[in-house]
């Protein structure tokens, strides 16, 4: 890990649902844990996500969703981030995920699933351990 | 809160019993035990008064459930008309009294089912609705004049109201015969929920003109459910919980007054959604609160605004535990979690529950899920003898003094939100959705570190083998077929109308005309709910988000 500048984190809610508490939990905890964390706020799409994290040269993404949505935003956005050469950042999805769909999102790419029983420090944690590996 | 229930002139007086508090999950401090001491001026006319009785603090009617159980509804509603229909259809003949409707967030925010912002979203947390036709599917053979509904709507409330009272009269019922309640509560959408779309003026004045509209032609209604659930699970204390409502409830009725209304024709038409239940519930000072709540309603319509009215001073409320109790570990648990939350809900005289689903923190409940939740409230109901006596913890030391407790908390948040330049203001500069923020996450660190409790999740945890819940999924057809749907419609209808319909709509906006008449006009030529919002747009503009952690 690069020791000259902390790891940088863009907090995303992609769809149109608007809770947004455990995103906000995730970016305070982020910050909390040393990380620069952007929060994109609601109503994002693909486009303003991929858009903001080349903007603000994000090492991670991570996706908040609740709405049962996130099968066709997670494909969406992993095309996009591949077209914008941004493939090599990784991207979390934390929310109400199915277990069993865990894996289908794993073989889009997104490098790790957070579902209701995870812990901030959990997720913390493995961002540090991901970035350092790099 | 750090505030102990314990009033702080008797706290000298008696030194031993400091070293008794200890500290709740609600971050109140409570005594050993409750004697008479720890109510001095408890005086049961002034404090409680009979059921029925001002400041109904043990209930706003006289025979509460022996006269009428509380409404049972359960939040239903998914993909397109016709599931949604046979799904009520199910519930009526489970002997669900009352139906609560779920609409899908591009419904809520104004957006037609072929907007390319809508794609993700159609028909997955609630039924979609495009235009009247889908509310007449809704509720085919179902008649309106024989049923309440609840609609979770917020910033396009006046066209779903619209669309129901057109339904009505399709149905050839009288819309004055209308039962329900449509949410209409715009500022919690600033603070916790997000389906706003204007900015705040235009859109209590829209609240406003549904209010008008429900107070002369159905006011059998509840116009507005001022909710506080949201903001509870976002990080809000309990009497957060309480006084934001409060502060925005009375910002509606201002609205109204400022019409040249009287406040007791307008305050019955509000009711209010409280949380019992959710992530920092404490049975006893769940139910503390709620009678606190109903004596500090009572005492502000009085003394505030000069109320004359039994109807108006009386507070109703539904209670919804909310899912944030819930707990994916161990689900069966879930059950007596939502067995409490409903307990706690009949105990202090709730008008209508809904309750959260064992299997929440998976996905939208299942049948299986709905139906359980559905039982527990029949249990209390029906089994275990809980109607028969109004407010039975009414007298006990523990349970008033935290009622006086809460009543104070409650009117000391809402001074104080006041004296910062009222809740509108605190909300558009962000001020609550921060302090929201920062106390959720306080509370979740409380529950990482193991401060707090939660069973089976960070005590009594076991190694879970895969569990094999059913998990309830969204037809993936549902958006073409609405989609489909949606044009057939548009080709049928007589497009002129809806032109002139919309032109209408959009001069009544910038004349600020009341906009009812001109939504029904419009929703009954078939308009759809983006275009109808769309008008609106151009003339009241767009809400800024607000992106504080």
């Amino acid at each position: 890990m690069s020791s000259r500048r902390p790891i940088r984190v863009l907090i995303a809610k992609p769809g149109l649902d608007g809770h947004d508490k455990g995103a906000k939990m995730v970016a305070r905890g982020l910050k909390d844990a040393g990380m620069e964390v952007i929060y994109t706020g609601i109503r994002q799409t693909a486009d303003s996500i991929v858009h903001t994290a080349v903007q603000e040269s994000i090492d991670v993404i991570g996706l908040s969703i609740l709405s049962g949505t996130h099968l066709s935003i997670c494909e969406e956005l992993m095309e996009k981030m591949v077209k914008e050469d941004i493939g090599d950042k990784f991207v979390l999805v934390g929310g109400i995920i199915p277990k069993k769909d865990v894996n289908r999102l794993k073989e889009m790419g997104v490098r790790e699933v957070f579902r209701p029983t995870s812990t901030v420090d959990e997720i913390a944690q493995f961002i540090q351990r991901e970035v350092e590996k790099r | 809160m750090t505030e102990q229930v314990k009033r702080s002139e008797e706290k000298s007086e008696n030194p031993k019993a400091d070293s008794d508090l200890t500290e709740t999950n609600t971050g109140v401090k409570v005594k050993l035990f409750y004697d008479p001491e720890d109510m001095p001026r408890f005086d049961y006319e002034t404090s409680l008064g009979n059921p029925g009785q001002y400041p109904y603090t043990r209930g706003i009617y006289p025979t509460m459930y022996r006269g009428k159980l509380w409404t049972m509804r359960q939040y239903a509603g998914f993909s397109t008309s016709e599931n949604t229909n046979s799904r009520f259809k199910f519930l009526l003949e489970q002997g669900q009294t009352g139906l609560s409707l779920a609409l899908d967030l591009p419904t809520q925010l104004g957006l037609d089912s072929d907007d390319p912002l809508a794609k993700d979203d159609v028909g997955k947390l609630g039924v979609a609705i495009d235009t009247l036709r889908d509310m007449e599917e809704i509720f085919e053979g179902i008649p309106l004049d024989g049923i309440s509904t609840s609609f979770t709507i917020n910033s396009t409330a006046s066209i779903i109201l619209a669309m129901y009272v057109a339904t009505a009269e399709k149905q050839g019922v009288d819309p004055s015969r209308l039962r329900g309640t449509i949410q209409n509560d715009i500022i919690k959408e600033y603070i916790a929920r997000g389906t706003y779309i204007f900015p705040p003026e235009p859109s209590i004045r829209l609240i406003g003109d549904t209010i008008e509209y429900c107070i002369k032609q159905i006011p059998r209604f509840n116009s507005v459910s001022v909710s506080g659930t949201h903001i509870c699970e976002c990080g809000a204390t309990p009497a957060q919980g309480v006084a934001y409502p409060f502060l925005t409830g009375i910002a509606y009725l201002r609205e109204v007054l400022d019409r040249g209304y009287d406040i007791d024709d307008i305050a019955p038409l509000l009711s209010f959604h409280l949380i019992a239940g959710g992530v920092q519930f404490n049975f006893f000072q769940e139910i503390a609160k709620l009678r606190a709540t109903r004596r500090l309603w009572g005492k502000i319509l009085k003394e505030r605004f000069n109320s004359k009215s039994e109807k108006a001073m009386r507070l109703k409320f539904s209670t919804g535990g909310m899912g944030g109790g819930m707990t994916e570990q161990q689900p069966l648990n879930n059950i007596a979690r939502i067995a409490f939350y409903a307990l706690a809900a009949a105990l202090a005289g709730s008008q209508s529950m809904n309750l959260p689903c064992f299997d929440e923190a998976y996905a939208i409940p299942t049948d299986e899920a709905i139906r359980t939740s559905l039982r527990i409230q029949q249990i209390i109901a029906h089994e275990i003898g809980i109607p028969d006596v109004v407010d039975p913890l009414g007298g006990s030391y523990y349970v008033e003094s935290v009622t006086d407790f809460f009543e104070k908390e409650i009117a000391a948040e809402m001074e104080r939100i006041d004296s910062l330049g009222g809740i509108l203001r605190c909300v558009e500069d962000g001020m609550i959705q921060k302090q929201l923020a920062d106390q959720a996450y306080q509370v979740q660190k409380k529950f990482e570190s193991g401060e707090m409790i939660k069973v089976g999740v960070n005590r009594f945890e076991i190694d879970e083998e895969d569990r094999e819940l059913e998990v309830f999924e969204v037809d993936s057809e549902t958006r073409s077929r609405q989609i489909d749907r949606f044009n057939r419609i548009k080709e049928e209808r007589d497009n002129q109308k809806v032109e002139l319909s919309l032109e209408a709509l959009k001069r009544a906006a910038a004349e600020k005309e009341n906009l009812m008449p001109s939504i029904l006009d419009a929703v009954r030529a078939y308009a759809t709910v983006g275009e109808i919002v769309g008008q609106l747009k151009e003339i009241y503009g767009e809400a800024s988000p607000v992106t504080v952690f």
